[in-house]
C-alpha cells in the first residue's frame, strides 16, 4: 500500500437542500460534530472524521446548495471551498442525491463531476424510490456517469459499511471519461439521456405525502389546520411545562432553604442563596419550557410541515416583502432568537435575510417568558373572562400579539426605506412528509437545551455572581433605630447597584420605574430573564420572608408610602420587555451573521428607542386612565 | 460570479420570440393539474432565470401544476422529479406549452 492511500483524507459532502445531506453525516461521523464557522464568513462549518479501514476521513459538511453558481451565502461558501479560495480544498467529493428526484440532482451532480476531484455519488432515500415504484439500476447509471454510485438508507444506516469502504481509496474512483456539458440545458439533455436508460419505472407521486397534503394544504382544511397548529403549538408549551416547572422552582427553594441551615448565617450563606442559587435557578426554571418548545420546533420542521406552514402564509409574508420562510425562521424566535436568526441562513436574499435577522428579537423569545410570568402573575388578578378563558392568558397573548404586529410593521418599513430593491427568486421544495427517527430529533433537542444550560452556567452564573457583589458592597451601615427590613433596604440602596441604579432613575422616572427596577434593566441588558434573578436577589435581601411575587406586590416607596408597581408602571415595564433587545446572545449572533457591528448597534439602538417610546406612552395613558 | 459562458438566459426575450411561440403560455396561467413543457425561460433579471433553470425548468423539461396555496400564491409544481413552489411573479418569467 503507498503512502498516499493511507494518508488522512479530506473529503467534502455536498448536495442539495433536503437531500438527506445531514442525515449520512450523523451515520457516517457518529455526531460527534466539530461545529465552528468558515474563516471570514458567516456560515457554520460542521467537521467530522472516521476510520475508513487503515485510513482517517475527515468530512466537511457543505451547505446544501441547488447550484455551484452561487446566489445565496450558504452556495457562495460551497464554490469557495471547492476552489480552495477559503480553506485547502477537499480531496474528494460525496455528492449525495435524494434518488426520486434525480432528473433535478443530476444537473448539480453533472456540475460538480466538471471540477474533475474523485466524486462519488450517494444516492439516499432509496426505501422511498421502491415504496413509489421506482426501479432504477445502479449498474448502469456508474457506467453511464463514470463515477461510482452507492445507495444508502441514512437514518437506518443501511448501505453506510460499504461506502466507508469505498472511501478507503478516493484515487481508485473511476473518473468519468469526458465532463458533462457546461450550460444548464446542455446538461439537462445530459441527464435524460442517461436517465432514459437507468430509470427503469420512473417513481410516482409519495401516495402518502399525496393523501397527507390534500388535506393539511386544503384551501380551507389548511388555513384551519395551519391556525390550530400554531395554537397548539404556544399551548402545549405553556400547559405542559408547568407542572416541571413548578417541581423545579420548590426544588431550588428547597435547596436555598438547606444551605441557609446548614451554613453559618454571614456573607457565604448570602452569596450562596441571594446569589448563586436565587440567581441561576430563576433561569433554571424555563429549562422545560425550552425543552418542549424545541421539540416541538424540532418534530414540526423533521416531519415535512414547517415547509407546508410556509407555503401557507407565503402570501401574507409577502405583502410586507418578505418570504414564507422568514416565517419559519420568526416562529422559531419565539423560542430564542438566536436560532432564529440563525434559520435566516436558508433565505437567499441578502437583504430579506437582513430584515429578518432584525425584526427577529421583537417575536417573544421564550426569555421574557420569566418576566412575562412574574408581573402578570402578581398583578394581573386571575379572573375567568369568558369559560376557560382567562385574564392573565389574554393579557399574555396580547403581549405575543404586539411583538409579532411590531416585528412586521417593523418589516414592512424596513424594505420600504434602509433595505429596499434587489428582487431574487422566491422558491422553496415541500418535502415528502417522513417519520424523524427518535435519534436525530432527541440529538437536535439535547443540543439546543444544552446550549441554554450552558448559558445559564456560565453568562447567567456571572452576571449573578457580579450581581450580588454589586448589591452588597459596599457593606455601608444603617442608621441605628432603623427595622430590620429598613436597614437592608438602606444597605441596598447605598450599595454599587443601587448607586447605578439611582443614577439612572432620572432618565426612567419618565416611564414610572424606580431605582430597583433600573438595576433590573440594567442587569437585564445580559439577557432578559436576568431582571428576574436581580428582583429576587433584591428583594431576598430586603425581605426574608414570602414569594417574589408577594414581595413586589407589597413594595411601597418609603418616602411616599405609595406602591412602586402601579397598574402604569406594571404596563410600562411589560411594553417596555416587548420591544428592547436586552439579550447579549443575540447581539453576538447578529454579530457574527452580519460580520459587522454595524447591524447589531442600529438593532439595539431602534428596539430600545421604540421601547422607550412606547413604554413612555403607555404609561402616560394607563397614568390617565386613573391606573 | 456566473462564468460567461453559462449565461443562457437571455435577459430580455427577443421580440419575434412572441410571435413564433403562440403556443406558450407563461406557466402561472397553467390549469391546475395540466401538464406542459417548459419552452423558455425568460426573465428580466439573469439572478432569477439562472436559478429558475437549476431548479430543472430546463426548457423541453415537463411541469405540472399541482397546487395552489389557500391563500392564492405561491402554486406548488412538479418538475424534474421534485417539487417546487413558485410564486406568480417567478412562474409568470417561465414560458410553457401545454400538453
Amino acid at each position: 500500500m503507498s503512502q498516499a492511500a493511507t494518508a488522512p483524507l479530506r473529503l467534502g459532502l455536498l448536495g442539495s437542500p433536503n437531500a438527506g445531506k445531514t442525515t449520512l453525516f450523523n451515520a457516517l461521523t457518529g455526531l460527534h460534530a466539530k461545529v465552528g464557522n468558515y474563516p471570514g464568513v458567516t456560515v457554520e462549518r460542521r467537521e467530522g472524521s472516521f476510520a475508513a479501514g487503515e485510513r482517517q476521513v475527515t468530512v466537511i459538511d457543505l451547505p446544501g446548495a441547488y447550484s455551484l453558481e452561487p446566489l445565496s451565502p450558504d452556495e457562495a461558501v460551497v464554490a469557495r471551498v471547492l476552489s480552495g479560495e477559503l480553506e485547502s480544498p477537499p480531496q474528494a467529493l460525496l455528492v449525495v442525491a435524494d434518488a426520486c428526484s434525480l432528473e433535478r440532482s443530476l444537473l448539480l451532480v453533472g456540475q460538480v463531476l466538471r471540477r474533475g476531484l474523485p466524486t462519488c455519488l450517494v444516492l439516499t432515500m432509496i426505501d422511498e424510490l421502491q415504496a413509489r415504484g421506482g426501479k432504477l439500476d445502479r449498474d448502469r447509471l456508474e457506467q453511464a456517469l463514470g463515477i461510482p454510485v452507492l445507495g444508502v438508507v441514512g437514518h437506518r444506516g443501511r448501505g453506510v459499511d460499504a461506502l466507508r469502504q469505498q472511501l478507503e481509496h478516493p484515487e481508485r474512483w473511476s473518473r468519468p471519461p469526458l465532463p458533462p456539458p457546461e450550460s444548464t440545458e446542455d446538461r439537462a439533455a445530459w441527464a435524460d439521456s442517461i436517465l432514459a436508460s437507468v430509470l427503469r419505472v420512473r417513481p410516482g407521486a409519495s401516495r402518502n405525502t399525496e393523501r397527507i397534503d390534500r388535506i393539511v394544504l386544503h384551501p380551507v382544511l389548511g388555513t384551519l389546520i395551519f391556525g390550530v397548529v400554531m395554537l397548539a403549538f404556544f399551548q402545549l408549551i405553556f400547559h405542559w411545562a408547568t407542572p416541571a416547572m413548578d417541581a423545579i422552582d420548590a426544588g431550588i427553594r428547597a435547596l436555598s432553604a438547606l444551605a441557609r441551615d446548614a451554613l453559618p448565617a454571614g456573607l457565604l450563606a448570602d452569596f450562596l442563596c441571594d446569589g448563586l442559587i436565587a440567581g441561576v435557578g430563576s433561569v433554571i426554571v424555563f429549562l422545560p419550557q425550552i425543552l418542549i418548545l424545541f421539540s416541538l420546533l424540532y418534530l414540526l420542521e423533521d416531519v415535512g410541515y414547517m415547509a407546508r406552514a410556509a407555503f401557507v402564509i407565503d402570501r401574507v409574508m409577502g405583502r410586507i416583502g418578505l418570504e414564507g420562510r422568514a416565517f419559519v425562521s420568526l416562529l422559531s424566535s419565539y423560542a430564542c432568537a438566536v436560532p432564529g436568526i440563525m434559520a435566516t441562513r436558508t433565505i437567499p436574499s441578502p437583504k430579506n435575510r437582513l430584515v429578518t435577522m432584525l425584526v427577529a428579537p421583537l417575536m417573544t423569545c421564550s426569555a421574557r417568558l420569566p418576566v412575562y410570568a412574574l408581573l402578570i402573575g402578581a398583578f394581573v388578578p386571575a379572573r375567568q373572562v369568558a369559560g376557560p378563558i382567562g385574564l392573565q392568558g389574554l393579557v399574555l397573548l396580547a403581549l405575543y400579539l404586539a411583538g409579532a404586529a411590531a416585528a412586521l410593521v417593523v418589516a414592512a418599513l424596513l424594505k420600504r426605506t434602509l433595505l429596499r430593491g434587489e428582487e431574487l427568486p422566491f422558491y422553496m421544495e415541500l418535502p415528502s412528509y417522513r417519520w424523524p427517527t427518535a435519534r436525530l430529533l432527541l440529538s437536535q433537542i439535547w443540543g439546543s437545551a444544552s446550549a441554554f444550560l450552558r448559558r445559564a452556567g456560565t453568562i447567567i452564573l456571572a452576571v449573578s455572581v457580579v450581581l450580588w457583589a454589586l448589591l452588597s458592597f459596599p457593606r455601608s451601615e444603617a442608621p441605628a433605630g432603623l427595622s430590620q427590613t429598613d436597614a437592608a433596604r438602606h444597605r441596598l440602596e447605598h450599595s454599587l447597584a443601587g448607586s447605578a441604579g439611582r443614577a439612572i432613575e432620572p432618565l426612567i422616572a419618565p416611564l414610572g420605574f424606580d431605582w430597583k427596577i433600573g438595576v433590573g434593566l440594567l442587569s437585564s441588558l445580559a439577557a432578559r430573564e436576568v431582571i428576574v434573578a436581580t428582583l429576587a436577589q433584591i428583594y431576598a435581601a430586603a425581605d426574608e420572608e414570602g414569594s417574589l411575587r408577594d414581595a413586589i406586590r407589597r413594595d411601597v416607596d418609603p418616602r411616599t408610602g405609595a406602591p412602586v408597581f402601579t397598574p402604569a408602571t406594571v404596563a410600562a415595564l411589560l411594553t417596555f420587555f416587548v420591544f428592547a433587545l436586552q439579550c447579549m446572545s443575540t447581539l453576538a449572533v447578529l454579530r457574527r451573521e452580519t460580520n459587522s457591528w454595524h447591524w447589531p448597534a442600529f438593532a439595539f439602538g431602534y428596539l430600545l428607542a421604540l421601547a422607550y417610546g412606547a413604554s413612555f406612552v403607555v404609561y402616560r395613558v394607563v397614568s390617565q386612565l386613573g391606573g | 460570479m456566473a462564468s460567461p459562458a453559462s449565461q443562457t438566459v437571455p435577459s430580455s426575450p427577443p421580440p419575434w420570440l412572441a410571435l413564433s411561440g403562440h403556443a406558450a403560455i407563461p406557466l402561472s396561467e397553467l390549469a391546475l393539474g395540466r401538464s406542459a413543457r417548459v419552452r423558455e425561460v425568460a426573465a428580466a433579471n439573469p439572478r432569477i432565470g439562472r436559478r429558475l433553470l437549476d431548479l430543472g425548468f430546463v426548457p423541453g423539461s415537463s411541469v405540472r401544476a399541482l397546487r395552489r396555496a389557500p391563500l392564492g400564491d405561491p402554486v406548488e409544481y412538479e418538475v424534474r422529479g421534485s417539487r417546487i413552489c413558485l410564486r406568480a411573479s417567478e412562474a409568470s418569467c417561465i414560458r410553457v406549452v401545454p400538453e
